[in-house]
């Protein structure tokens, strides 16, 4: 079976090596869910008749879909809709946005590829809300050092919690130097890991 | 319902703390491309009978399984490669030689690319810096002195310092050492780095 690997891969190299950012590309995929998906006339293992409405991965709803809609269209969820846009302009900075599907930034430019019209509505939206956050998330996490950030990271999606990391990361690296111990070497991760499962079996 | 294998592989490497390398899950892995096989035989059979029985309703239940097909083997490029990013940092990380409950969580092709890693590195290193080679996995850390004490965390034996004398390292004994024979033991966390 010859595989399509160029295209595969580039899927999977995107956004750098990272498998972490591609998982996230995968697990984002993965929140398919709250997909509703009119089907026109399909036939999957059994007949499903025209008009039905399934709710089908991102993977296969993006895999089905041509522009002529001639197997399925997609429906919007609701959260990338007219009115929920409007929350978000209000005040982008309430929303929950871990419940509102934790992976709302990446499905919603996900979603862009179903060619509806209102395609540069939620681009936007989806660009506005997050202009409206990100401030907080950078000073929040430039400033809690050594605290318990469960409240803050509460309401943020996946992406935005990979930024609070970030953030933390940098803060955390930049106290380390200042205490002079940016020279100090330290075990691998391996071996920490390893310790705190009492892993004793280790022969050079 | 189809690629939940593939997706289960992918979660449980997703799940795995930072860096931890899981067992290879060749189980998995074998039931992903069966998976792959049947849908791809199915597929052959259904175009075949598309082209020559002009049953152009075939089409959508193609694209389908086309899709799975795409889906399963995307997971389970990312299973491996995410695998072979893992172990690649374990080199830098631990050193060339691995403890044996690591390895065997390798597959045996992955314990290859391995070995081939670490000599593609060590061919590298010895290319640079003149006659010697430069150990380019050493002072990870930008180092303030070339001596740093040290305490060991567990008993290791004997160990030979460059200038002939050697040392015996017992749990909590402390020592002053050289920091570039120092490194990979206490990344390996038989010693530990004591900031006076």
């Amino acid at each position: 079976m010859t595989m399509n690997c160029v295209a595969c891969w580039q899927g999977i190299c995107r956004e750098g090596s990272s498998f972490g950012i591609c998982l996230m590309v995968f697990s984002r995929l993965d929140r398919i869910l709250r997909r509703k998906i009119v089907a026109v006339q399909c036939r999957f293992n059994h007949i499903i008749s025209r008009g039905s409405k399934l709710e089908l991965p991102l993977w296969l709803a993006k895999g089905l879909f041509d522009n002529k809609r001639r197997i399925l269209s997609v429906e919007l969820p609701k959260i990338y809709q007219e009115g929920w846009r409007t929350v978000f302009s209000a005040d982008a900075n309430v929303v929950d946005l871990h419940k509102m599907g934790p992976h709302f930034y990446g499905f919603g430019s996900q979603l862009l590829h179903f060619d509806s019209p209102e395609n540069a509505d939620i681009s936007q939206s989806l660009l506005q809300t997050f202009i409206g956050r990100f401030r907080r998330i950078m000073d929040s996490s430039q400033n809690a050092y050594n605290e318990d950030t469960s409240a803050l990271v509460a309401r943020l999606d996946e992406m935005e919690r990979g930024l609070f990391q970030t953030g933390q990361k940098g803060l955390n690296d930049f106290q380390c130097w200042e205490k002079g111990q940016a020279s100090q070497i330290t075990a691998s991760n391996l071996v920490q890991n390893y310790k705190k499962r009492k892993f004793t079996d280790m022969e050079d | 319902m189809l690629c939940e294998k593939a997706m289960e592989l992918v979660r449980e490497l997703h799940r795995a703390a930072e860096g931890r390398l899981p067992a290879f899950n060749e189980d998995g892995l074998r039931q992903v491309l069966e998976e792959m096989k049947a849908l791809y035989e199915q597929n052959q059979s259904d175009v075949n009978e598309a082209k020559s029985g002009g049953r152009s309703d075939l089409i959508p239940t193609i694209r389908f399984r086309h899709c799975s097909l795409l889906r399963n083997q995307r997971c389970a490029l990312a299973y491996l490669y995410d695998r072979l990013l893992r172990i690649r940092a374990l080199r830098w990380e631990y050193g060339s030689v691995l403890p044996s409950a690591l390895r065997f969580h390798m597959s045996a092709e992955e314990m290859e690319w391995f070995n081939h890693y670490k000599k593609s590195l060590a061919t590298y290193m010895r290319s640079l810096g003149g006659e010697e080679g430069l150990d380019i996995t050493q002072d990870m850390k930008p180092p303030k002195s070339l001596y740093i004490e040290v305490r060991c965390l567990q008993d290791y034996g004997e160990f030979d310092v460059d200038d002939g004398t050697s040392v015996l390292l017992k749990k909590n004994s402390q020592h002053f050492l050289p920091r570039w024979k120092c490194e990979q033991l206490i990344r390996q966390g038989v010693l530990e780095h004591v900031l006076s």
